[in-house]
């Protein structure tokens, strides 16, 4: 230990006194929070599979089978029904699956108990840990959108700010379930058994697999309620640009519901600590 | 600084008695009647009334100053220290840190003060730079990465993942965290255990060097040595309560010092020169083996001496021992302990009548 450089830091102090430090700012806290977590990620060989070709690879089989059947009736091109089911597989593997292990790994090794030791906040702490991977979802489903639609032939969205609407609200449901789905595991393996339930729900019935339109009336309009329905449905519309407006608000509005939700959910059960 | 001057201006507040509060104004710390329960979460009406960890605690800290909270596993230190760090809300009471509510007024609290757990948390898979690093990025006027890291002495450990690291370079690290914003204020929790001899003397240098330049530290710990070494004042806490307070020196001669040795055979306690006249205040005797207690150790000591001279005879196992914080600690938890248990009776006698 240097008993040089104290002293220096001794001088520097009594020199300080009294005159106000340069307080840091949430953006700075974000950004330093944030690269540590993008270090961490590019450690994680599991995280990054689920990230980057899990994904993909779902879209490449999904692909076969809607050219294989010749995409029973729906009048949907396969473009038009790949692409959205690609933008859901991103935000449910590369976001909330990956999340909900960070969110449990971070909990159980006091990760984030020393963090809040600090001048972070709390609502800072969950969006830090979560902005490497929700900005490489992000740039992810830009590229699937833009590649997807050049390789398909089908141009780009034709209502884009929908197609964005959606998958930024898709990005807050899934993050804030993350951190819910976090609070019922104890360690990173079960991390991904407690996924599966929203996952299984989502990719059978919010129009990832099988478009809603396909279903029975009655059915369909239930499944439109589940929590990530209105962000495909959004997606979708986005990307075909037909649709009414009553039909859009409806599904902004169950799709901010949700938001408001998961939100809530995070503030009543999100676990700080570990249970002991 | 000049030690001699600080000390002085410290034993100044110290003689008003309790745990020694200098002028009001200059206190970093006020706690007052500070409580503290967790909730209870059984199914029994006893197991849901919670346990209550702290008990109405009092105690001040002035600037400068480093005041150590002293006591055995579950005495209530950590959870004594985790409301001033504004960690949690106390139950009842009140507690002031710079002259504000370190859990309301937190965000004016946290840029001005640095804190040690008891358990640092750090990503296994980052190493301490990035660490560092990372923190550097939350904390107001962090000082840099490498300086921070020279002074706890992990420089050569800077680029080791930190699952690699051994449990006290985890301390050091987290030390280093706690000292990167050059706070006015630093927590430290047990900052040296699991620490090997050379590290916590490393350690305990480093926080020597922080208080002469002027930060107030508040230290737990259950090493006796750790508080005598480096408190200039301490409070010894007992399930929840202060069982002593004031400075260490002061806690210390409220202790009796101690003088033992066996009797030769063929002499009896009898035979000494009259106890109370040597400046003996108590004594015990197992088989041969006599212990006194006295206030005054040097005059009981002489006597015992002179009168072992004039008989001619060997005093075996002789050992002359000034009273230590360890035996005031020993001895206040035995007496708290005590009394603990007629105010438990008290208690239950009342609940049943």
């Amino acid at each position: 230990m240097s008993t040089a450089v104290l002293d220096a830091d001794a001088i520097e102090r009594e020199e300080g006194r009294g005159e106000v430090r340069a307080e840091t700012g949430a953006g700075a806290r974000l950004l330093a929070l944030g690269r540590a977590e993008l270090t961490l990620l590019g450690r994680n060989k599991t995280a990054l599979y689920m990230m980057l070709v899990i994904p993909v690879m779902l879209a490449i089989a999904m692909k076969q089978t809607l050219v294989g059947t010749n995409s029973p009736g729906m009048g949907l091109s396969v473009a038009a029904a790949l692409l959205p089911a690609t933008l859901g597989y991103v935000l449910l593997f590369g976001i909330y699956s990956n999340m909900t292990g960070a969110y449990v790994a971070r909990r159980e090794e006091l990760v984030l108990k020393r963090l809040r030791t600090g001048e972070l906040r709390d609502l800072e702490i969950l969006a830090g840990t979560a902005l490497p991977a929700v900005v490489l979802g992000l740039a992810q489903c830009v590229l699937l959108v833009l590649l997807g639609g050049m390789v398909l032939k089908d141009g780009l969205p034709k209502a884009p700010h929908l197609l964005i609407a959606g998958v930024l609200i898709g990005a807050v449901v899934v993050v804030a379930f993350a951190a819910v789905s976090s609070a019922l595991a104890r360690t990173t393996e079960a991390a991904q058994l407690v996924v599966l339930p929203l996952m299984m729900l989502s990719l059978g019935g919010s129009g990832m697999v099988v478009p809603l339109d396909a279903l029975p009336d009655l059915l369909g309009s239930l499944l439109e309620l589940l929590p990530l329905s209105p962000v495909m449905a959004l997606i979708r519309v986005g990307w075909t640009g037909g649709a009414g407006t009553g039909e859009i608000l409806k599904h902004l509005a169950v799709g901010l519901v949700w938001a408001g939700i998961a939100v809530f959910a995070v503030q009543r059960w999100f676990r700080w600590e570990p249970r002991r | 600084m000049n030690d001699g001057e600080k000390n002085s201006e410290r034993g100044g507040g110290a003689d008003h008695g309790g745990a020694g509060t200098p002028a009001a104004d200059d206190n970093v710390i006020d706690v007052t009647g500070l409580r503290r329960r967790y909730a209870g979460r059984g199914r029994r009406a006893k197991a849901r009334e919670g346990f209550e960890a702290v008990r109405g605690v009092d105690f001040s800290v002035a600037r400068g100053e480093l005041f150590a909270l002293l006591g055995t596993n579950g005495a209530g230190k950590t959870s004594t220290v985790e409301l001033l760090e504004g960690l949690a809300a106390p139950t009842a009471g009140q507690v002031r840190v710079l002259g504000r509510d370190p859990f309301t007024e937190r965000h004016s609290v946290r840029p001005r003060i640095g804190m040690m757990l008891q358990e640092g948390g750090f990503p296994s898979e980052l190493t301490p730079t990035e660490t560092l690093r990372m923190w550097a990025g939350c904390t107001s006027g962090a000082r840099p990465v490498a300086d921070a890291l020279e002074s706890v002495g992990l420089t050569g450990r800077a680029d080791v993942r930190v699952k690699q690291l051994s449990g006290g370079e985890r301390r050091r690290l987290d030390l280093a965290l706690a000292l990167l914003g050059r706070p006015e204020v630093l927590f430290l929790d047990e900052p040296t255990t699991g620490l090997d001899t050379e590290a916590r003397h490393q350690t305990w240098e480093l926080v020597r060097e922080l208080r002469d330049s002027g930060t107030t530290i508040v230290l737990t710990t259950h090493y006796l040595e750790e508080a005598e070494e480096l408190a200039d004042r301490l409070a010894i806490l007992h399930h929840g309560r202060i069982a002593a307070a004031g400075r260490v020196a002061d806690v210390v001669a409220a202790q009796p010092s101690h003088i033992s040795f066996e009797l030769p055979a063929g002499f009896h306690l009898g035979d000494l020169p009259p106890l109370g006249e040597l400046g003996v205040v108590g004594h015990e005797k197992a088989g041969r083996r006599v212990r006194l207690r006295t206030d005054e150790l040097q005059r009981a000591a002489t006597g015992v001496l002179v009168w072992a001279q004039e008989k001619g005879i060997t005093l075996r196992g002789l050992d002359v021992r000034s009273a230590s914080l360890e035996e005031a600690f020993l001895h206040i938890a035995k007496e708290a302990a005590e009394q603990g248990e007629l105010a438990g009776a008290r208690e239950t006698e009342g609940a049943a009548a």
